[in-house]
């Protein structure tokens, strides 16, 4: 077994043998460190993870997600994360520490429907991910394109760095707020821009896997601008 | 079982099968994974004449929500014959056999899937026989073991189906219709072979304790073709285009 850096890898593919740490996606069996999932292995300081190249989220502390109010009880608003966990957005995160279920109507902040950008709290998984939209660039979304793409491919639309994703607003002048359950919101004023930025995720959709994809991107960006 | 009388030879003075493969001859097996949009995960697989269509949902919700398990996800799988299926109308609703398989199904993959990430969840596995033609839980616990991988299902291991038998005294791999109706022993196997490990083991007829020995030694040489198929089918469809760097 070759001990090359990345390899594609499919359940029970054994990526390496001897002494290295299993973490994400992996498992140890003895010596042997064996992937659970089909993506590129990563071998890193003596540890070993997979990078998935398919699957659906998992909500992790401090994601940013983008969610949809469903429904709502006296104390909180139960939002479709597009993972297999429902989130919770408690009343008083959005009405403060004086929050009475008595007084205040939860529909006058947020109804069903409503879009909104939130930060998760806790995921144990015990219970619903609890969610919280106080903070910098969280809260409703009131304009923009929704976009969705498989939450494996979100680190590539993100690049390494936020590359990929300062490459598209530079060139189309949109602000994208990314979800890591793989909705995304682009706003533009600019509807050449708009298309754009949307052609991009789609690209990024279509060929997450391909090598080189920051230059195909850059290259369609580039193309469309005469 | 136990080798009815009927006309066909199972096995000529050339040791050449009705179907005109050897005796340590598997059928040809294609499998397509991703071949379904609107499931989680699935695959198409072709296994001999028999065609079978899985599609596998979740980690999802569990409903009735009694059935959800606090401390890990469940697995919940659905064998079912199309009516078409068979040379006569199939019933469509489930017969005694149809859920033994399911059952059967479901144990031999619970070995396989991780689910302990995913407490309060269940993965549903579908899977839709449109063709049979003997052997037909083998190949759909091979075509399921493809879905749940497609759909991202952390797992284990693959797990690869194949049968052995005896027909015409005689040890074969991968039993037909036919030499499943008319031959005298069905020993189905489903097989991790990274792990070395083996998830089903059904045996239909009589055999000797040296025939089963050879049966489930052949068996698992099946599987372990059966296993290379699957390998490529997943690796088609998500490393197929750009750079290479298969292992």
């Amino acid at each position: 077994m070759s001990n090359e850096k990345n390899r594609h890898v499919i359940p029970g593919e054994v990526i390496t043998t001897g002494s290295y740490r299993s973490e994400q996606n992996t498992f140890a069996e003895g010596e042997k460190i064996i992937s659970s999932i089909i993506g590129l292995s990563d071998i890193r300081d003596g540890s070993v993870r997979v990078i998935p190249l398919t699957g659906g989220y998992l909500p992790e502390d401090d994601d940013l997600v983008i969610g949809k109010i469903v429904s709502h009880s006296a104390m909180s608003w139960q939002v479709d994360i597009n993972s297999c966990y429902e989130g919770m957005l408690p009343a008083s995160d959005v009405f403060g520490r004086d929050f009475s279920s008595h007084s205040d109507d939860l529909t006058s902040k947020l109804d069903n429907g409503d879009l909104i950008a939130a930060r998760i709290v806790n995921s144990d998984k015990t219970r619903d991910p609890l969610l919280t939209i106080s903070g910098r660039e969280l809260g409703k979304i009131d304009s923009g394109e929704l976009m969705y793409l498989s939450p494996s491919k979100v680190p590539r639309l993100i690049g390494k760095r936020g590359s990929m994703i300062q490459m598209i607003e530079s060139a189309t002048n949109a602000n994208v707020t990314i979800g890591q359950n793989g909705l995304i919101v682009i706003v533009c004023d600019d509807s050449n821009g708009l298309i754009k930025a949307i052609n991009a995720v789609e690209l990024i959709e279509e060929q997450a896997h391909v090598a080189n994809l920051t230059d195909k991107v850059n290259e369609m960006l580039e193309s469309k601008s005469e | 079982m136990g080798g009815r009388d009927t006309d066909i030879i199972l096995l000529d003075e050339n040791g050449i099968r009705s179907d005109g493969r050897k005796v340590n001859e598997t059928r040809k097996v294609t499998i397509k994974a991703g071949v379904l949009k609107n499931a989680n995960g699935s695959a198409y697989i072709e296994f001999g004449d028999n065609k079978i269509l899985v599609g596998v949902y979740g980690p999802r919700d569990v409903h009735p929500k009694h059935m959800s398990n606090t401390s890990t996800g469940i697995l919940r799988c659905r064998y079912h014959m199309a009516p078409f299926s068979v040379g006569e109308r199939k019933n469509p609703a489930p017969s005694r056999r149809e859920i033994e398989i399911s059952k059967v199904i479901k144990e031999a993959l619970e070995p396989a899937v991780m689910l302990k990430e995913f407490p309060r969840t269940a993965v549903d596995v579908f899977m839709e026989v449109l063709q049979a033609d003997g052997g037909t839980r083998c190949a759909a616990l091979t075509g399921a073991s493809v879905a749940l991988a497609d759909a991202g299902i952390p797992m284990r291991d693959l797990v690869a189906g194949c049968a052995a038998g005896k027909a015409a005294d005689t040890v074969i791999l991968d039993v037909n219709n036919e030499e499943d109706q008319a031959g005298q022993a069905d020993l189905p196997i489903g097989y991790m072979p990274n792990l070395e490990k083996i998830t089903l083991l059904q045996l239909d007829g009589v055999l000797t304790p040296e025939e089963y020995k050879a049966c489930l030694e052949i068996g698992i040489d099946g599987c372990k073709q059966v296993y290379e198929i699957q390998k490529k089918a997943l690796q088609e469809k998500y490393f197929s285009t750009g750079d290479v760097k298969n292992g």
